[in-house]
């Protein structure tokens, strides 16, 4: 009878914290693969460099103070003027291109951050009170939602771009408007599978009220899938901002982003001066990779049907 | 099968009617239809005029019936930077944003379609595992990047192949292409494997997914309990069974092929309508800007369209549902 | 007179977590040609990969790791794998389980019988054709002309599995493999197809392999009875007698467990727990975690006990006739 007492005791106590228990062996299974060790090592460097770019820059490349013009287009491991070395080399405004990267960073990860978690934030809810309305309510917004994933992301962004004119903000609103119906459809997806659960029900028979059985209940189950959207999203918005930035439409030459400098490099190409355009697509690659790879690895340690 | 086709005709009407609407108030509400429409070089007499002539002082709708009349006619309005009209323009280019869609098309299809199903087949072997990985960094690599890095390396260092426009043409169905001659078919190598590197990682990573649903069913073991030789089974009885995913795939990513072209042709100078759409919005030339989006639009439906046709006709099981 | 297949020893295994898991072990049967053959067992017993060991389509990462596979004198397991495809549909044919599942929806009937024609015999287009339209008629399917140019989703499934029959019998092979033809089927129809099957292999004289694990089946069907448990076949010998007097407590707690006219109004009897899955089968006689007549003995594996043809694995077994 004790034994058994202390039986349930431990299984009472077992299911009162479960938060550690299965938190950690999650973030064990997470790391057990070396692609998303490499990865999550790589985006944490990365986040580093950008959020310190100007304690490790050695040189602010957006104070025209410090640019030489005498030092302008000079291939890497040349020492400037001044005798400090440029070790990726300089641009044609004489700016070292590896604080140009450093600080590109930091335009690149905060467009593609932003934009990935306005959309996050406007999908989801759209989503989910499309699955809770249900009826014309849910129509409507998963037609508009098909209507948008049936257009290429490029083609919504041009297409914004071209109404609204060109900057920073409007290609984070491009973004935006381009990624927002992928989570929609997947909050959606999630909460119609919860919605058919019982205890939905039941608390909608209790009154309890809407706002709480979609918070409480139906938003918790579909973050997993969200999250993992988000984290490839962040990838392709760094990657769509710096291709719109490529094509002249977006961020400002003033406070470049990793797809300007690209695009700074594009015409010394032809004349062979090829660092320009080539370490700032590296550090573009880099990050992209970095997070696709976490962002791999998360789906599958967060989606139950992949899990072992 | 005929009630579908007609529904899904109505349908493909509706969402082009519905975008109509959205780029007739995202220019006319959002934007400033007077910045849109007018040519900013005319002075004040002129612009008053030109805006009684374009109807900008009536109302609304009355001006959004003008629009699709406009729309329905094919009149966009007059290029300012060509002194055509709009959709002239752009039709002029068509020929070259289709030649570079479909040799990267076709360049996907023949990479990623064979790749993937060696990978499916045998997923164990070491060269399909790198196969993967490859396929990874194809959906990586910023697409603009790897094109100014092709012209770095075959173009300027090693000089074999020219990395901007078209190069010679030659006509044909009254229009030009650059694969009928020798020099274009230079021309277009760089372009089109360019744009080909996102969607043979895609058609790869789909071919590959497709296989390993399919081996697995139990038919494919019934025709090997038949004595079927391996190429059969292969070529015909996973290959057919996977016809439907790809082909659909294929069907919609053709028109986000021309899509993303716009990068492509800007990095190639390709003279397609991709970078004209650039270009317009550059030169803020609106009446190219709206006759291209509609453009897009159009095309978009249609070719949503013609692939729910294509899925019918290729899977015998959706006929059956559309005759119920 | 040599057995059409005589099975020696066979082992097939599956490369688990820690080392080889044997989903086949150490079987050994033997049928003559015409006979039939009723391999009974639960899911899991190792029944169906059996059978799909003597086919050569076990699915990798398995492999026939042990034994000999004699068809016609000739050891299977030992042949190369375009042998094997040669005799695949044209001397032994398969017929699967789930007929919904077997054809490829995406191909016509025609092409499916006529590929599985052209895959081993030289003729003409027409010529095939005809054979497989022949082939349809004799397993009572009409207007097979028209037919041939169906789609699978056209058919019921006791149709497809009609066909599947009629690709199985377009080569008259001497041995059909049939894993559990008819229990995906509707009971009337199960019955059809069921007599239709056995009329045609009767006509044909061909051996046939019975899977299944409804003992109802066998009993009206075999010639003799072959049980398996956790891979290994536990009882074996003449369908009557094993019936009439089984000796395995695993075979008896089988036939028990089938209500008959006899058991009207008692209590079905039932075995006790549950088939322990392959990684977990005790060491020893596989059933002794379940069987009331285990003892300590049982911890030593049970050897055949018997001839080749009539044998049973177990240290205890009954010997009473079933009342």
């Amino acid at each position: 009878m004790d034994s058994k007492l202390a039986d349930t005791a431990g299984i009472a106590a077992a299911e009162e914290a479960p938060p550690p228990a299965r938190a950690w062996p999650a973030i064990r299974r997470f790391f057990a693969a070396p692609s998303a060790l490499v990865g999550a090592l790589g985006l944490v460097a990365i986040i580093a460099v950008a959020v310190f770019a100007p304690l490790l820059a050695p040189q602010d490349p957006y104070d025209l103070m410090q640019l030489d013009i005498m030092d302008s287009r000079l291939p890497p491991g040349s020492e400037s003027f001044a005798g400090l070395p440029y070790h990726l080399g300089t641009d044609g405004q004489g700016r070292d291109i590896l604080s140009g990267i450093m600080y590109g960073l930091r335009t690149s990860l905060i467009v593609g951050l932003a934009s990935a978690i306005v959309a996050a934030l406007i999908g989801t809810t759209a989503g989910l009170m499309a699955a809770y309305l249900g009826g014309r309510a849910e129509t409507a917004v998963m037609r508009l939602v098909d209507l948008q994933l049936s257009f290429p992301t490029i083609l919504m962004a041009l297409m914004v771009l071209a109404i609204l004119g060109n900057g920073v903000a409007n290609v984070v609103l491009a973004i935006i408007v381009a990624e927002w119906a992928t989570y929609a459809r997947t909050a959606r997806g999630t909460a119609l599978v919860e919605r058919e659960k019982e205890y939905i029900e039941a608390a909608r028979c209790l009154r309890i009220p809407g706002h709480r059985v979609l918070l409480r209940h139906m938003l918790p189950n579909c973050l997993a899938p969200i999250i993992v959207i988000a984290t490839m999203q962040v990838a392709r918005a760094i990657g769509l901002e710096a291709t719109l930035s490529f094509l002249g439409l977006g961020a400002s030459v003033t406070q470049p982003s990793l797809g300007m400098l690209i695009a700074n490099g594009y015409q010394y190409l032809l004349s062979g001066l090829y660092w320009i355009s080539f370490y700032p697509g590296i550090a573009l690659l880099l990050t992209i990779v970095s997070i696709n790879l976490v962002g791999d690895r998360l789906r599958d340690v967060l989606n139950p049907r992949r899990a072992r | 099968m005929i009630t579908t086709l007609i529904r899904r005709a109505i349908q493909a009407g509706f969402v082009i009617f519905a975008m109509t609407l959205i780029v007739f108030l995202g220019v006319n509400v959002i934007g400033n239809p007077v910045d849109i429409l007018i040519n900013p070089d005319l002075n004040q007499a002129e612009r008053l005029r030109v805006i009684q002539n374009l109807g900008l002082d009536q109302p609304l709708w009355r001006q959004y019936l003008g629009f699709l009349h406009g729309l329905a006619q094919g009149n966009f309005g007059d290029s300012f930077v060509y002194g055509r009209p709009a959709l002239q323009v752009i039709a002029e280019r068509l020929p070259a944003t289709l030649e570079l869609a479909l040799c990267a098309m076709v360049i996907a299809i023949v990479i990623g379609l064979p790749l993937g199903l060696y990978a499916g087949l045998y997923p164990e072997r070491i060269s399909s595992r790198l196969i993967m990985t490859g396929s990874i960094l194809g959906f990586s690599l910023p697409t603009f990047w790897v094109g100014l890095m092709f012209i770095l390396l075959f173009a300027v260092q090693l000089g074999w192949l020219p990395s901007n426009g078209r190069g010679e043409t030659a006509e044909f169905l009254g229009a030009k292409w650059s694969f009928l001659t020798r020099d274009g078919l230079a021309h277009l190598v760089l372009p089109a494997l360019n744009l080909a590197l996102f969607k043979t990682s895609l058609i790869l990573r789909l071919t590959r997914a497709g296989v390993q649903e399919v081996v697995l069913q139990d038919f494919v073991k019934f025709a090997r309990a038949k004595g079927l030789r391996e190429s059969r089974i292969v070529l015909v009885h996973i290959l057919k069974n996977l016809m439907i995913p790809v082909i659909t795939i294929i069907g919609l990513e053709f028109g986000s092929l021309i899509a993303f072209s716009v990068v492509t042709e800007s990095i190639f100078g390709w003279p397609g309508m991709g970078k004209l759409i650039i270009d317009s919005i550059n030169l803020l030339d609106r009446p190219v800007i709206v006759a291209y989006l509609m453009m897009m639009v159009v095309l978009f439906v249609s070719l949503n369209f013609v692939i729910d046709i294509c899925y019918t006709l290729l899977d015998p099981r959706v006929r059956l549902d559309g005759k119920g | 007179m040599t057995a059409l297949l005589d099975v020696r020893g066979l082992v097939t295994a599956f490369p688990g977590p820690e080392g080889d898991l044997r989903a086949v072990d150490e079987v050994s049967f033997q049928l003559a040609r015409g006979e039939v053959l009723g391999l009974v067992g639960e899911s899991g017993s190792g029944k169906s990969v059996t059978g799909f060991s003597i086919m050569g389509l076990v699915d990798p990462p398995g492999r026939v790791a042990a034994g000999q596979i004699l068809f016609d004198g000739a050891d299977l397991a030992q042949a190369d794998a375009d042998t094997r495809r040669s005799l695949r549909g044209r001397r032994i044919a398969m017929v699967f389980q789930d007929p919904m599942m077997t054809l490829n929806p995406v191909l016509r009937i025609g092409t499916q019988m006529t590929e599985a024609l052209h895959a081993h015999v030289q003729i003409s287009r027409q010529e095939a054709r005809a054979r497989a339209r022949d082939a349809l008629g004799l397993v009572g399917i009409p207007s097979p002309e028209e037919r041939l140019d169906g789609y699978p989703h056209e058919f019921s499934g006791g149709m497809r599995q009609r066909v599947a029959i009629a690709i199985a019998l377009l080569h008259r092979p001497d041995l059909i493999i049939a894993d559990e033809p008819t229990t995906a089927l509707d009971v009337t129809i199960q019955a059809q197809i069921l007599s239709e099957f056995q009329k045609l292999t009767e006509e044909q004289g061909t051996a046939v392999i019975w899977i299944t694990h409804d003992l109802a089946i066998v009993s009206g069907l075999a010639d003799r009875i072959a049980v398996m448990y956790g891979g290994r076949i536990v009882e074996t010998g003449g369908i009557e007698e094993v019936l009439r007097a089984p000796r395995h407590p695993y075979t008896r707690g089988l036939i028990r467990s089938v209500p008959s006219e006899n058991t009207r109004g008692t209590r079905l009897a039932q075995i006790p727990g549950v088939t322990p899955s392959l990684g977990r089968m005790p060491a020893g006689c596989a059933f002794r975690s379940r069987c009331g007549r285990a003892d300590a003995a049982c911890a030593a594996r049970p050897g055949r006990f018997g001839s080749l043809g009539a044998y049973h694995r177990c240290f205890h077994p009954h010997e009473e006739t079933l009342a």
